[in-house]
């Protein structure tokens, strides 16, 4: 071996040599920020801290409201963006012509998704809180968030339709179906896989997601639960709570951050591992729901 | 009766056809919708943003160096606010590019594709966790840490707002760099690899320099998140805007100013809470400009790779 190919190899191992170091570095902050978050918060998680409501004392404060909050705000954020999503997926990839405006609703699209998620919230706070007086409310935050990842659940449903192969629409067609019973009866069952990962996706990001609901002027301090959706008498449901105001876990941590004193840092470790857990089995979900998919489906 | 059937005015086929049309209105008009989003985020940051020049001009907006509109005697500069910006930014950018550039690199061309369809996913749940998550990192632990380092730091400074931001975007930069990189043909490599050249000569090359478009876009997204971040800076880069470039003092950024004066209680309509909206309105500017941009390096990313 000359020199010249010793030096070379050299090279070639030192930089997979950089390139392993620098994974495992970020790997590593990863598996820190969880420890760390472990550590200080887990001795602090306890029933009682699921089942009180925030206070000014924080050995009494739970994270009742913000959890129920969150729950509630993502129902809506689903109930916005799911079939919304779903609907403009289907139509650009299987309806579209090709022509300037589909062009452009894909452009926007990619646009949509770059920007910061804050001016949604100051749009939701100029057109949803004051222009239609919707409220500070559950059901403001849940188009707020919904319209936020609307493009993660239009891009996700066209990936999934696009993994289908034509010959499954031109069997369809050749027996006679319509374009929409071709979407309704095949095309939409096979890729909800794909759609539901999506789903997932969409709504782990939600759940995370601080800046729009602050702006839009959620309260960081909730005594009390929205009304329930179920009621003893007829109609038996109830949607009040969509008007009701609301906090959320990622604002209630925020506001303990935010406090001067030791123990309220603690208060807001234990919301973050609260936090932590869901966006991790979340996104956990959603690889093996994906790997799981792409194994099964042979066409 | 079957004839009857198949003719194209029949009632049921027009029933048929009609509900078709039906659907695919409903269906169009859900995709348009999402227009009607970024309309009405530019319509309703513009038309708060009016008043305020009414009563501030733009030269002053551009050039004043002081940001105080929570004061009586009211400055608004925005260089303060977009100093935080661009220094959080650079700090992350600088930090997440060579580190995504280097590990993009070592996934397309190093690594088996077992062990790639893991790694993957697991750079990815960087982006998945949520910033309220990292900036309680940044502020709690990451400080501290640097408090080692550099004694003088301040409690609230960009540096570890920054580099926190920078490990949430690594997986950004690493992920859309990979599948440009991926997306080079394989007798590229293979020629490259039969001149003698080793793997990393062909990483750096011939792999990078024709997936150099697809690589700037994920460049420019990542530019794009940081800048938008909001809770990293708002909790650990501290809240008051300053024209520092000193990294380790702290510097309100634009996002994080947003969410001061939301949590604030300035009365609706007051030229303070109007600034909020012409923060926002600037923020958007930029990100749109680099979401262009980004957009014109993929198509041509596109060209080259098909």
């Amino acid at each position: 071996m000359t020199t010249q190919t010793r030096v070379r190899k050299m090279t070639d191992f030192a930089f997979y040599l950089l390139g392993f170091l620098l994974l495992a570095f970020v790997l590593l902050t990863l598996l820190i920020l969880i420890l760390d978050f472990a550590k200080t918060g887990i001795p602090r998680l306890s029933w009682d801290f699921l089942t009180h409501f925030p206070s000014r004392f924080p050995d009494r404060a739970g994270i009742l409201s913000a959890w129920v909050g969150s729950l509630c705000v993502m129902m809506a954020t689903a109930a916005c963006a799911i079939p919304l999503g779903v609907a403009a997926g289907i139509y650009l990839e299987e309806y579209a012509p090709k022509n300037w405006l589909t062009t452009l609703f894909e452009l926007n699209i990619i646009n949509l998704a770059g920007i910061p998620s804050i001016t949604f919230g100051l749009m939701a706070l100029g057109l949803f809180v004051y222009k239609l007086d919707l409220g500070r409310s559950i059901l403001t935050a849940g188009l707020t968030l919904g319209l936020l990842v609307l493009p993660i659940m239009i891009v996700t449903t066209r990936e999934a339709l696009r993994t289908i192969p034509v010959s499954i629409r031109e069997a369809a067609y050749a027996l006679g179906c319509s374009k929409w019973q071709l979407v309704w009866d095949h095309l939409l069952p096979y890729s909800m896989g794909g759609i539901l990962t999506g789903v997932i996706i969409s709504l782990s990001r939600a759940i995370g997601e601080t800046a729009p609901l602050i702006t839009i002027g959620a309260l960081t301090f909730i005594a009390f639960l929205p009304t329930s959706p179920v009621q003893g008498q007829w109609p038996y449901v109830n949607f009040q709570w969509l008007h009701d105001s609301f906090t959320v876990l990622p604002i209630q941590m925020f506001n303990w951050i935010s406090r001067p004193q030791e123990e309220f840092h603690v208060n807001a470790a234990a919301t973050g591992v609260v936090l932590l857990a869901m966006t991790l089995v979340m996104n956990l979900g959603a690889i093996l729901l994906r790997q799981r998919f792409r194994k099964k489906i042979k066409w | 009766m079957l004839k009857d059937l198949t003719s194209a005015r029949h009632p049921a086929r027009r029933m048929r056809r009609l509900k078709e049309k039906l659907i695919e209105g409903a269906l169009f008009l859900c995709a348009a919708s999402s227009v009607f989003v970024t309309l009405a985020i530019v319509v309703i940051l513009v038309s708060e943003s009016i008043p305020f020049f009414k009563e501030v001009s733009l030269k002053q907006f551009l050039t004043d160096t002081q940001w105080t509109p929570l004061f009586t005697d009211a400055h608004f500069g925005i260089l303060p606010l977009l100093s935080g910006t661009l220094m959080t930014t650079l700090i992350a950018v600088l930090f997440s590019i060579p580190v995504g550039t280097i590990i993009a690199s070592l996934m397309s061309e190093y690594l088996r594709p077992g062990l790639r369809d893991w790694t993957k996913p697991a750079l990815e749940l960087l982006a998945a966790i949520p910033t309220v998550v990292y900036g309680y990192f940044a502020l709690l632990f990451v400080t501290p840490f640097l408090q080692k380092i550099f004694p003088n730091i301040s409690g609230f400074n960009v540096l570890s707002a920054g580099l926190v931001m920078g490990i949430m975007i690594v997986p950004y930069v690493s992920s859309l760099a990979e599948d440009a990189m991926r997306a080079v043909p394989q007798h590229l490599r293979e020629g490259s690899y039969a001149l003698g050249a080793s793997k990393m000569q062909t990483a750096f090359r011939v792999v990078i320099p024709s997936a150099l478009s697809g690589i700037t876009s994920a460049y420019i997204l990542g530019i794009s998140r940081a800048l938008g971040e909001t809770m990293i800076v708002a909790i650990a880069a501290g809240l008051q805007p300053s024209l520092t470039m000193n990294p380790l003092q702290p510097s309100e950024t634009m996002t994080a100013f947003i969410v001061q004066v939301s949590l604030g209680d300035l009365p609706q309509g007051s030229i303070g809470f109007r600034s909020i909206y012409v923060v926002g309105l600037s923020l958007l500017i930029m990100t749109f400009f680099f979401n262009i941009l980004g957009f014109w390096f993929r198509k041509r990313y596109r060209e080259v790779g098909g």
